[in-house]
Order: structure tokens, then sequence, then C-alpha cells
């Protein structure tokens, strides 16, 4: 079986350019056809959450077969909150079947955060172990060990933050980061940055995994929002500059486009792509990307 | 010890308005410790009750006991016949002795007046935290004492999620990340290798419900007893 067209995108060494898109609580897939028909050919592939912030939405994998059809790399989210080892890989299969050909292994948010907080976690398989689960249905064997008709296909990928602000949190950070690589992860997607600097030297800590790595970015959209961040979002730090650029910005749709695309500037020489989380500018993105000399 | 809550005195008092006499049955063991249903407690929602009743105009007799388990047959059977006497037993032990006291006084009805809550220690005077999720499969000495299974929000055995946020957990800023907990522990023990192991997934068969034990070497003893050598 062959490499998905993310995997070679990858592979053939150019700057890698990735969003999100979030489906919506309910069966509309309108606005999800128009961000496909707007980032189409901008873009290497488009990741879809898996009930993102533990809000209940349609799902991830209906939602890549559909990107599939629309003619998008999708990049199948799959969070380990909330099915338990039979349900995840019978979904894997699933996925597999409808064309699905990346998949993003995840813990996934608590219940408690989201919009059905007397939910019951499942978390029956970690992040990692979910990974050595698609390892393992790619060898055509379930975790049980019985011997599948038909294996899957999967790149699989998984997220670190390098963000995190105590020793134990980012040395732990860049444990987990190996033990996901030795389970199968061969890309990672990371907790959005904001300092090149401090990114740059998370790299060289990572660098000899040899494995490629998106960096997070989220486009600000007002002073208030990174504030938010910085106090709410584990390992997200925004500096004090972008805050008062923001704060003192007429136009703050043009002020936070220029800084994510400089931010994209400086992280094209640090990283192997840039993962864009854009939580409802998903149609600007493409303007960010011209911004940041990445398209014409 | 096994920790419980009482229910909050609105609900008690709605679950027991049909019976017209009461047995208000304490539990001297775990549930005395946390202060929720030993002696003191039986006592104070008697009166309470007592009180309740009296200002209701309602003729209702409530009597109180309290034996050292109500999860165990040997200490029930004493306070049987007593109990007999009442409609019914509002059992203040933890879900556990409520099922034992209703199966040995069956069809009596028995009601609960605690809420259980897990298997914790004594943090300070008045607060209990949760150390134990009874898994059936002791993983502690991989983790330098501290169980990642209780004490992470999400049960993670291969590391934190990416939700710890100054060491403190995504679920609150109040409770500490489990896995700074761990790495620091370990890291003073000098064994961090242990955080690069792969974990496997959990057998959870373990906790497959209700679960059983049986001490085989303890039968075979107690059959010998009984029937002579």
């Amino acid at each position: 079986m062959g490499s998905s067209k993310f995997q070679e995108a990858l592979q053939s060494g150019k700057f890698v350019v990735t969003a999100e898109a979030g489906p919506l609580k309910g069966t509309s897939t309108t606005e999800l056809e128009e961000i496909a028909s707007v980032l189409r050919g901008k873009v290497d592939a488009l990741n879809v959450t898996d009930q993102q912030s533990s809000v209940m939405r349609l799902g991830s994998m209906a939602t890549c077969h559909l990107l599939k059809d629309w003619g998008m790399e999708p990049i199948f989210q799959m969070t380990c909150r909330d099915r338990n080892r039979i349900a995840l890989q019978s979904d894997l299969l699933s996925a597999h079947v409808l064309g699905i050909e990346n998949c993003l292994a995840l813990t996934g948010d608590l219940p408690s955060l989201g919009d059905h907080r007397q939910a019951k976690p499942v978390y029956d398989l970690d992040s990692v172990q979910l990974l050595w689960a698609i390892k393992r249905l790619n060898e055509g064997y379930d975790i049980a060990g019985n011997e599948l008709k038909g294996k899957t296909n999967f790149f699989a990928g998984a997220v670190v933050n390098p963000g995190a602000d105590t020793e134990a949190a980012y040395e732990l950070q860049i444990i987990k980061m190996q033990k996901k690589i030795e389970a199968g992860a061969r890309f990672f997607q990371t907790q959005a940055v904001y300092d090149p600097v401090t990114f740059a030297k998370f790299m060289k800590r990572v660098e000899h995994f040899k494995v490629p790595v998106l960096a997070g970015v989220i486009p600000l959209k007002s002073a208030g929002m990174a504030r938010f961040m910085n106090k709410n979002v584990a390992g997200v730090f925004v500096p004090e500059q972008f805050i008062t650029k923001m704060a003192e910005a007429e136009n703050k749709v043009k002020a936070g486009i220029e800084i994510a695309a400089n931010l994209i500037k400086d992280l094209k020489n640090i990283c192997q792509g840039v993962h864009l989380m854009a939580i409802g500018w998903e149609k600007k993105v493409p303007e960010i990307l011209k911004t940041a000399g990445l398209i014409s | 010890m096994i920790t419980a809550e009482r229910k909050s005195f609105d609900q008690i008092k709605e679950s027991i308005k049909e019976f017209e006499s009461l047995l208000v049955l304490g539990c001297g063991t775990c549930v005395s410790v946390c202060m929720a249903g030993g002696e003191k407690e039986v006592g104070l929602l008697a009166s309470e009750l007592r009180i309740k009743n009296r200002l209701d105009g309602r003729d209702v007799r409530i009597g109180e006991a309290t034996i050292q388990r109500q999860c165990d047959q040997e200490f029930i059977g004493p306070i049987l016949e007593t109990a007999r006497k009442y409609d019914a037993v509002l059992s203040m032990a933890c879900g556990a002795g409520v099922q034992l006291v209703a199966e040995m006084l069956a069809p009596m009805r028995v009601i609960p007046a605690l809420n259980t809550r897990f298997i914790g220690i004594t943090q300070e005077e008045g607060v209990w935290v949760e150390r134990c999720r009874a898994c059936g499969n002791c993983v502690l000495a991989d983790y330098g004492g501290i169980c990642p299974i209780t004490m992470c929000a999400k049960s993670l055995v291969n590391g934190p999620c990416g939700g710890s946020k100054g060491g403190k957990c995504e679920a609150s800023n109040e409770k500490d990340c489990a896995w700074v907990l761990i790495y620091n522990r370990l890291k003073k023990q000098n064994r961090l290798e242990n955080i690069f192991k792969m974990f496997m997934p959990k057998d959870y068969s373990t906790q497959a419900h209700p679960a059983q034990m049986v001490n085989e070497a303890y039968l075979k003893v107690g059959v010998e007893e009984k029937h002579g050598k």
C-alpha cells in the first residue's frame, strides 16, 4: 500500500502546512464544505477534531470522509476520552474502509471541560497505547493478538506541548514524545507556539528523534484572547509585545494575520511545517499563508 | 478507608417519609473515622429527624444503634431482633454495609443515609482524599509510590497529557498533576528511567463486577475444623 498524500508532502522535504477544522454541533456540513473549498490546494492536509473541548458534535470520521469527497487530505483526530479499546480499534478499521489514511492520536480533554460534564470518561487506552494499537492494526493484528482480514494503512501522528512551564512538565513532554515515537508516531503537531526562540531550543532537544514536527499556530483575534490563553491554556505563552500590538491595532484582523504570518516566517527555519489552528478563522488561512509568503 | 458523606437532610427525609418507626443504624469502622456514619453521626441524625417530625406534627418512633461493622455478618447478627421491631432501617454505612444489612433483614426495607465516595486517606482534620481505585493490579512500585490510575484525572500510565499547568491538573488548579509528582519522586529516587518504559494497556478484567476473592488456604482450614480431620 502506498503513502498518504500528507506523508508524501512531509517526505518531500517541503515546508508543510496543515490546518484544523472542527465539525459543528448538529448535522449541518455547509460551513465545512465552504472551508474545504477555500483551503483546497492551499494546505497539505486538514485535521478534523474529535469532540473538541469535550463538546459533543458531528464526528471526526464522517467529516474526514466528506473531506475526501471534497478533494481534501484529512487527518483523523482520535482521542481516548470517549471510546474503549474495542471501539477505538473498530473505528480505525472503519476509517480505513472510508479511505482515511492519516490519524492523530490524542488523550482528549476531560468531559468536565465540555458540555456534557456528567459523562463517564473512558481513557481505557492512553495516547501512547493508541499509537501502538494503530501500529498493530497496520501490521494486521488487533491488540489482543488476533489476525485481521485486511489490515489498515495509517500514517499516525501525535501531539506534543513544547511550552510546558515547569522543568518536570517539560521533561515529561519530551519523554512522552519519545515513547510516542517508539509506539509508532511518525509526525508531531504542537500546541500553539508564539516564541520562536524558546521553540527553537525545544527543536534542538528533539532533533535527534528525526521525526517531523509541525509547529502549532493560533492566529490572535484580540488582546483578550491572548490574555485568556496565557491564563488558561497549558503551555501557551503569548508575549506581551503581541498583546500590546493586538490591543492597539485599529484593524484587529490585519494585526492578527500579520503576527501569525511573521511567526510562520520565523518557524520556517526551525521545523518541518506549521499547523494552523484558526478557531473560526479557517477561511482566513489562505491570507495568512500568503502574507507569510508560502503561497502566491 | 472507605469514605462516605451524608446525603442531604431533605433527601433522607424524603426517602423515609412512609415509615412510622425507624432504626438509625451506624457503622463503627470506616465511616466512623470519616465522621459520616459513626455513633456520633447516628445521634445527630436521629435528633434532627425527631425535631423535624415534632415540628411537622408526625409521630415517628426513632431508635439508634451502632455496630462495629455493617459489612460483617458476625456484627449484624446480634442486632437483627432489635431491627425487626421497626418499619425500616436507615443505614449509615457504606454501600457494602447497607446491602449486607438489607440481605440479612430481607424483606425489611433498609435505606441508605450516606453516599459512598472512595478509598482514601485523611489529609487533614475534616479533609479526605482518594488514593486507590481498587484496580486489582497494583502498579505503585513502578511509579515511586504515586498511583497514576487514581491521582491522574485520566488514569494515564505513560506520562502526562498536555494539560498540566504550573504543576497542576487540567481538571482543577487546586489538584497537583500526578505526573509532575511522579517525575519528582522518581528523580529523587534516581529511577527516572522508569518513566521511559512503555506501559501496555491495563488489564481491566480484574475490575469485572461484582468482584470476588477467595482465600483457598483459609477455606481448607475452615472445612477441616468443621468436619474433623
